[in-house]
């Protein structure tokens, strides 16, 4: 056991040393800097050329989001066609089928926005070329998109009064053929030589030892697992995600894939500070980040190593809580993943989560809930900017004086803004959930496909639990699943598809706007008399502001499902 | 909107070139390179194939060392887990099947030595590993059946032990498959 303790804290280490020389790399990438990989700059121009994009065109944070929005569409009707006529399509050894219409929407904007739930398995569900030209697509570009809008407050921020905050195209373009692609190649490479498949051949049928004739799936998914972490996408290859001991065959593919998806939050952060020359706010806002990851992580690591008293009840000595969980990576690294996995909005798993200890259970929901430690790429920096600004308008009533943020007033439209977003997470998790209970619990025998009484997979508190946790993951865009929950129907893929669009582009529009709104205020030079944003104690006011809005919001619902079970079992 | 368009479908177009056809086909290349050519490593047993060396499989018989319970059957065309929660009364059940089931196999075991990765299902239901100290616990019943000492099946258990990663991180383990086809070929 100490030697998986020992793999955890190196693994934290290991992210740390990668993460801080990329985000020097990615603050030089998107100020246009000298960097190794300029050798790509005949290619971008090439890019530019052929699709008809003026790179030096500058845009204001309205067309940006015009420019974000219209390929967002593009993208979510090529991706709905493809899936729903797959079985038409070439590469598709298995014989997979289409997918019906209901899982066709839930899946095209579950990929698009970067939420990557799954209401399928892959193994049946998918055909390769879907695989590839939606799904690994899709993980690239929606990740991109999310790197994109977050450059916007990087420039909003960089500058005195201006409205010019550069060009989507150019950001999102620089981002996949400088950080995401390279990045890629090189993990791809690494899973492939661990055993991870990476060819087109297709199911495999073998006699075993005992002489049981089963099949293994297969397919060219290396490539796709490694944009699925350094995308923070989370959607697996296989239906069991990264426990599959083809997707994460051993204890270093485990350190190499949570590693991976780790490192691009964590260099964003980074990445602001160098950007717009305020080191040491970048380094309070990663400070109040791994503040809040560790409020989560030692919870959820003690009450996982502690195991599951209801084996000892059973008369067992040994009681490690093994169940959905893989030898090769043991409890320590399980939990570890399952709380990264949560607070970055990656949703990738290596234990199942619906098995874990109720109150692991609960800390995995709080991640979502919260959604902003560290943060899933991109948007995890925008949904911690508009708790900082509310954190700066309460400051400032505080102290009596008017809020400012890097040298721009925080006035009432922004705050209105903030406010809304700030709000609308709660709300879509906690009334999606309430309909869903409602079904379930006065409506069990209702004629549908699935019928509501057959929709959990477990009784009780933890029933309520799979259906908080469905659209807790929809909205923060995170993708994993109380995976008990009988999902891919009628009510659960419109429901979650609608909760996934709006809970991924409201709180992209609403950051992108205030930052665009701020960037063209009279700079205010600062003074005696200005709040100071990058010291410990806003970074503590801004801690106690995430506690009170996110995780308060939401506390009923936690009491209803892992607190009450954990009490009425243990 | 309109204006932004056009370009974006221009883009999206480059872009499913680059990431959906040659990425993924540059990928393919390099993995001929890698064990098992990207399709998986496979175990050969005289030419012939009796597994995926990652691959979970089932091992029931008394005769071998049995991996962990698993919720797909250990058919590797699909993958999962059970899914069921920590508190589940059914789940309970189950365990506590599998507990009777392991000490009827198993006679002289003390339940309370059992250890929980043999009475849990896995999270993919294709965990081709077990712990040294879930293998060790299944010797004494296999000596029995196969007439061999217990020393020897200890040995050949810590052969097979996979230390921590560069001994320091992660847990440690045995390959199943392996170490029952070494089994059947041990005098």
């Amino acid at each position: 056991m100490n030697s998986e303790i020992t793999g955890v804290i190196l693994t934290f280490i290991i992210t740390l040393v990668i993460a801080f020389p990329l985000g020097k790399y990615i603050s030089k990438v998107f100020h246009g800097e000298r960097t190794f990989t300029d050798f790509l700059n005949p290619v971008e121009r090439f890019i530019y050329r052929i699709c008809g994009i003026d790179p030096h065109k500058e845009m204001n944070w309205k067309q940006h989001l015009a420019a974000l929005l219209s390929i967002n569409l593009v993208w979510l009707i090529y991706a709905f066609f493809v899936l729903l006529f797959q079985s038409h399509l070439p590469l598709n050894p298995d014989g997979n089928p289409d997918m019906t219409p209901d899982l066709a929407f839930n899946t095209a904007i579950s990929f698009l926005v970067n939420c990557n739930l799954q209401h399928y398995s892959g193994e049946s569900g998918l055909t390769y070329f879907s695989q590839l030209f939606v799904i690994t697509f899709l993980q690239f570009v929606s990740a991109a998109t999310g790197v994109a809008a977050v450059a916007v407050l990087f420039r909003a921020f960089a500058e005195k009064t201006t409205e010019k905050l550069g060009n989507f195209f150019v950001f999102f373009t620089k981002t996949i053929t400088r950080i995401l692609l390279p990045l890629s190649i090189i993990m791809a490479t690494i899973l492939a030589f661990n055993g991870t498949p990476a060819s087109f051949d297709g199911k495999d049928s073998i006699v075993t030892v005992q002489g049981d004739s089963v099949q293994v799936s297969r397919g060219p998914a290396a490539g796709m697992i490694a944009i699925k972490h350094l995308g923070t996408n989370g959607g697996g290859w296989f239906g069991a995600n990264s426990a599959h001991p083809l997707e994460n065959p051993n204890y270093f593919t485990n350190v190499v894939e949570i590693v991976s998806q780790v490192i691009l939050p964590m260099a964003l952060i980074f990445a602001f500070g160098f950007f717009i020359r305020r080191r040491k706010l970048g380094y309070v806002i990663f400070g109040v980040m791994t503040a809040g990851m560790l409020t989560l992580m030692i919870p959820n690591l003690i009450s996982e190593i502690s195991g599951n008293p209801l084996l000892g009840h059973m008369g067992l000595k040994d009681i490690t809580a093994m169940e959905g969980k893989e030898v090769r990576i043991g409890v320590p690294a399980s939990a570890y993943w399952q709380v990264m996995t949560t607070i970055i909005s990656t949703g990738s798993v290596n234990s199942m989560h619906d098995s874990s200890m109720p109150l692991s259970g609960a800390m995995q929901m709080l991640g979502m809930m919260t959604n902003c430690f560290y943060g899933g790429k991109g948007v995890g920096l925008l949904n911690y900017f508009i708790f900082l600004i509310i954190a700066v308008f309460i400051s400032g009533l505080m102290v009596g004086r008017t809020p400012e943020f890097m040298g721009r007033k925080v006035e009432a439209r922004e705050m209105k803004i903030a406010a809304i977003i700030a709000l609308f997470h709660p709300f879509l998790v906690l009334v999606g959930t309430a309909l869903s209970a409602y079904f379930a619990a006065h409506h069990p025998q209702i004629a549908w496909s699935v019928q509501p009484g057959a929709w959990l997979n477990n009784p009780s508190n933890h029933g309520f639990s799979e259906m908080l946790y469905e659209y807790t993951s929809s909205s923060a865009n995170n993708g994993s699943g109380f995976e008990g929950l009988a999902d891919n129907n009628i009510f659960w893929n419109i429901s979650t598809g609608i909760v996934m669009i709006l809970g991924r582009f409201i709180p992209i529009i609403g950051p992108v706007a205030i930052a665009g709104i701020l960037a063209k205020k009279k700079y205010i030079p600062e003074s005696a008399g200005t709040l100071q944003t990058d010291t410990a104690t806003f970074g503590i006011m801004t801690y106690a502001v995430i506690m009170i809005v996110a995780a308060l919001a939401f506390f009923p619902a936690l009491t209803l499902g892992p607190i009450a079970e954990y009490f009425q079992s243990f | 909107m309109k204006k932004y368009i056009w370009p974006s479908i221009k883009l999206t177009l480059f872009m499913v070139l680059v990431l959906a056809v040659l990425y993924p086909a540059l990928i393919a290349a390099v993995s001929k390179a890698a064990p098992g050519q990207g399709k998986g490593k496979t175990v050969a047993v005289n030419g012939k194939v009796v597994g995926y060396e990652n691959v979970g499989q089932r091992f029931t018989e008394d005769k071998y060392f049995n991996g962990r319970p698993s919720a797909v059957n250990y058919n590797a065309a699909g993958s999962g887990g059970s899914n069921k929660g920590a508190s589940n009364p059914d789940y309970q059940k189950t365990v506590q099947e599998r507990i009777d089931t392991f000490l009827a196999h198993n006679p002289g075991v003390k339940k309370e030595d059992i250890p929980a990765e043999l009475v849990t299902a896995s999270g993919s239901g294709l965990d081709p590993d077990l712990s040294p100290a879930a293998a060790l616990i299944q010797v004494k019943r296999i000596a029995a059946v196969r007439h061999l000492s217990e020393t020897k099946l200890m040995t050949l258990v810590s052969d097979h032990t996979e230390r921590p990663l560069m001994g320091i991180a992660g847990p440690s383990k045995v390959k199943v498959l392996k170490l029952n086809l070494a089994l059947d070929t041990l005098k």
